[in-house]
């Protein structure tokens, strides 16, 4: 009889890194097609930049997928909800966002990302106990449930702040581009790439560091498993559910600031768009997620500049090409 | 019986909803002249089919798409195009069916290959954002679809409004050519949905039954899931392609938002629950329902607003207004999901 060494190490799992390097892949590949150096630097920066803005709106989604099978599609609704938060806080302190100080443009900016993660996180709240729970492991009125969800927060947006665009300039210090060599690259676009991956860092550090992201990550390969050992993975469950609305409000405001203008449509159309990334990355997995996200934006920057014709659905292709090679997504979560 | 493929509306309240639905479509044009009823009630025939065709895949085979208006915009625009493009004869008219159809047949198939190997909730989100990139694609090419402006065109003689069939009026109707546009329109889908009937009644509809209730047990019986799960998706493609057709013949014109918009297929989600969901009866009497209330309501909505208005309430003017009509849409929408899932049909059968 052999005895179980309980202090053994457990066998190290593999990393797979081919997915992580398609996206190098894609870059080495458009280089020299698009020929000149300073061109190729800002279109990767650029599509860096979007990639992690996308990255933080999807990430919620994939996680709340993968714990318990919720296919949120009102997940657009608290983008633009985040972005709206943030035009009634950047818009009446527009002393402070257009002085002429790193600082106080600094803290206005950070006050508007706080504001619509806390509004979108209690939000999410009441969104999950009032429309998801009743309809936990019901796929098709989960679907349902939360479309009707999507489309009453859209057209609530529409009738409180008006179904015009609003204008939401960015913060004085923030304008403007570096030049580096021969290549422009946008100040704000280095700001979004940092807050990106402050939070992709930070729910690294919570997923692999922390019991709270052992629980998730167990919860998301095997849920029965966890609750059979007396975790209440409901109340887990709720807390990735505002965590996620709060990503993806931040993710709003982020978006609204590069695009310098809020409307509720926007919702809809960034939907799409991290459902694309989310597939493309394996669905319920954060690395997946993460490198799906860098994908879709460099293509679509790329793909603007070299066939703008093919960039409106270079996406589709990108995520047709991915599913020919890895049928679940570059980051499969296993039992899915 | 027969004609019912032996599965009758089995409620009399039901049965008399029904009746007095379809007789009052087969005789609208003389019930109400006038341009307004005969938009209602043609409009009520082409979400019949666009619904039930739905209803194949939502109801009966459990899938949920986001595309299927994408199918019904590949009808409407293939019938714009060959008859703008080859003008308003008999013959452009059928090309451009026989060309549309086989387009969404293929692309459904495609889709569906491709998405509905994994998990049907795949599907819903591959859908989505298929149909989004189909939208960009209509409005950005603008020398075959005239983009954003759409395709006026005129149809074959006899469906123009100036055609006479008969000197004289019949029951004091005039039969012109929106007459005979109408009864083409009422006949071609009354047919189709008798034929959806038919289908969701066969063997296939039956194993796509058994494959929403339990997917493991019906392959296990034997069944190939992906085989029909696709069939499916193409034959309500189908269907969808040929209700997009009747539309853009019936309003002459087809444009992204007749025939591509997001908010049709919000609509079509809509009446399906409300008519209730796997029975294709519930596409006639949600259709007649909802295009009613949506036609009607919503002027009731207008005035509601300016009542508010004038009594100086606040918000309340916003939430009223005729453009919000969708948030009570939705909210209708949400509570029909959690207290009438079986819609009316399911109601009035006596098991809501």
């Amino acid at each position: 009889m052999s005895v179980i060494d309980a202090g053994a190490a457990l066998p190290r799992q593999r990393i797979d890194i081919l997915p992580a390097l398609t996206p190098l892949l894609v870059a080495l590949v458009a280089a020299p097609f698009i020929g000149s150096a300073s061109t190729f630097v800002t279109l990767t920066l650029a599509g860096l930049a979007m990639g992690m803005m996308i990255f933080t709106m999807a990430s919620g989604l994939t996680l709340v997928f993968g714990l318990m099978d919720v296919l949120n599609f009102g997940h657009g609704a608290f983008i633009s909800l985040g972005a709206y938060v943030a035009t009634l806080v950047l818009l009446p302190l527009a002393g402070w966002s257009q002085a002429d100080s790193l600082g106080a443009n600094l803290a206005v900016l950070l006050l508007a990302l706080l504001a619509a993660s806390l509004v979108c996180g209690a939000v999410g709240f009441v969104f999950e106990r009032v429309l998801v729970k009743p309809v936990y492991g019901q796929h098709l009125k989960q679907i349902m449930v939360t479309i009707g969800g999507a489309i009453v927060a859209e057209q609530l947006l529409y009738a409180l702040f008006g179904p015009e665009f609003i204008p939401l300039p960015l913060p004085a210090s923030l304008r403007g581009s570096f030049i580096l060599g021969n290549a422009a690259i946008e100040k704000y676009r280095i700001a979004a790439t940092i807050v990106g991956l402050a939070v992709f860092a930070g729910q690294m550090l919570i997923l692999n560091r922390t019991k709270i992201g052992l629980l998730i990550r167990a919860g998301v390969e095997n849920r029965e498993m966890v609750e059979a050992l007396g975790y209440r993975i409901d109340r887990l469950f709720i807390g990735v559910f505002m965590a996620g609305s709060a990503l993806a409000g931040l993710g709003g405001v982020l978006w609204a600031l590069y695009r310098e203008q809020v409307h509720a449509s926007m919702g809809a159309e960034l939907l799409v768009l991290t459902f694309i990334v989310i597939i493309i990355g394996g669905l319920g997995s954060v690395g997946g997620c993460f490198i799906g996200s860098i994908l879709v934006a460099l293509i679509a920057n790329y793909a603007g500049f070299l066939v703008p014709k093919l960039a409106l659905v270079s996406n589709i292709l990108l995520m047709v090409v991915v599913l020919l090679w890895r049928p679940r997504g570059l980051y499969p979560v296993s039992g899915r | 019986m027969m004609i019912l493929s032996g599965d009758g509306p089995r409620s009399k309240a039901l049965s008399a909803l029904l009746i007095v639905i379809v007789l009052v479509l087969a005789l609208a044009p003389f019930l109400f002249p006038g341009a307004k009823p005969a938009n209602v009630a043609a409009n009520i025939c082409i979400s019949v089919l666009l619904v039930a065709s739905y209803d194949l895949l939502l109801g009966y085979a459990g899938i949920v798409s986001f595309a299927h208006v994408m199918f019904f915009g590949i009808g409407a625009y293939g019938v714009a195009i060959a008859l703008y493009g080859l003008g308003a004869s008999w013959g452009a008219l059928a090309l451009g069916v026989l060309a549309a159809i086989p387009v969404s047949v293929v692309l459904a198939l495609a889709i569906g290959l491709f998405s509905l190997r994994v998990q049907t909730i795949f599907f819903a989100m591959m859908t989505l954002a298929v149909a989004y990139a189909f939208n960009v694609l209509a409005s950005q090419l603008s020398w075959l679809t005239g983009g954003e402006d759409g395709r006026s065109f005129q149809v074959p003689e006899i469906l123009r409004p100036g055609f006479k069939l008969f000197e004289g009026d019949v029951f004091g109707v005039a039969i012109s050519g929106r007459v005979l546009s109408y009864y083409l329109v009422f006949v071609v889908c009354a047919l189709l949905f008798l034929v959806l009937l038919r289908i969701v009644n066969s063997p296939f509809g039956r194993v796509l039954q058994a494959i929403r209730e339990n997917p493991f047990r019906a392959e296990a019986l034997g069944y190939r899931i992906v085989f029909h799960r696709t069939l499916a998706t193409c034959l309500s493609a189908a269907g969808a392609t040929a209700a997009g057709a009747l539309s853009a013949l019936w309003l002459h014109y087809t444009g992204p938002d007749t025939a591509l918009s997001f908010s049709i297929q919000i609509d079509v989600l809509v009446i399906v629950v409300i008519g209730g969901m796997g029975s294709m009866y519930g596409a006639i009497a949600g259709a007649a329902v909802f295009v009613l209330a949506q036609n009607y309501l919503q002027a009731l909505m207008g005035k509601l607003s300016s009542a508010a208005a004038d009594a100086g309430l606040p918000l309340l003017p916003g939430l009223f207004h005729p453009d919000r009509w969708l948030l009570w849409l939705g909210l209708m929408f949400i509570l029909a999901v959690y207290f009438v899932p079986t819609g009316i049909v399911g109601r009035l059968r006596g098991r809501g």
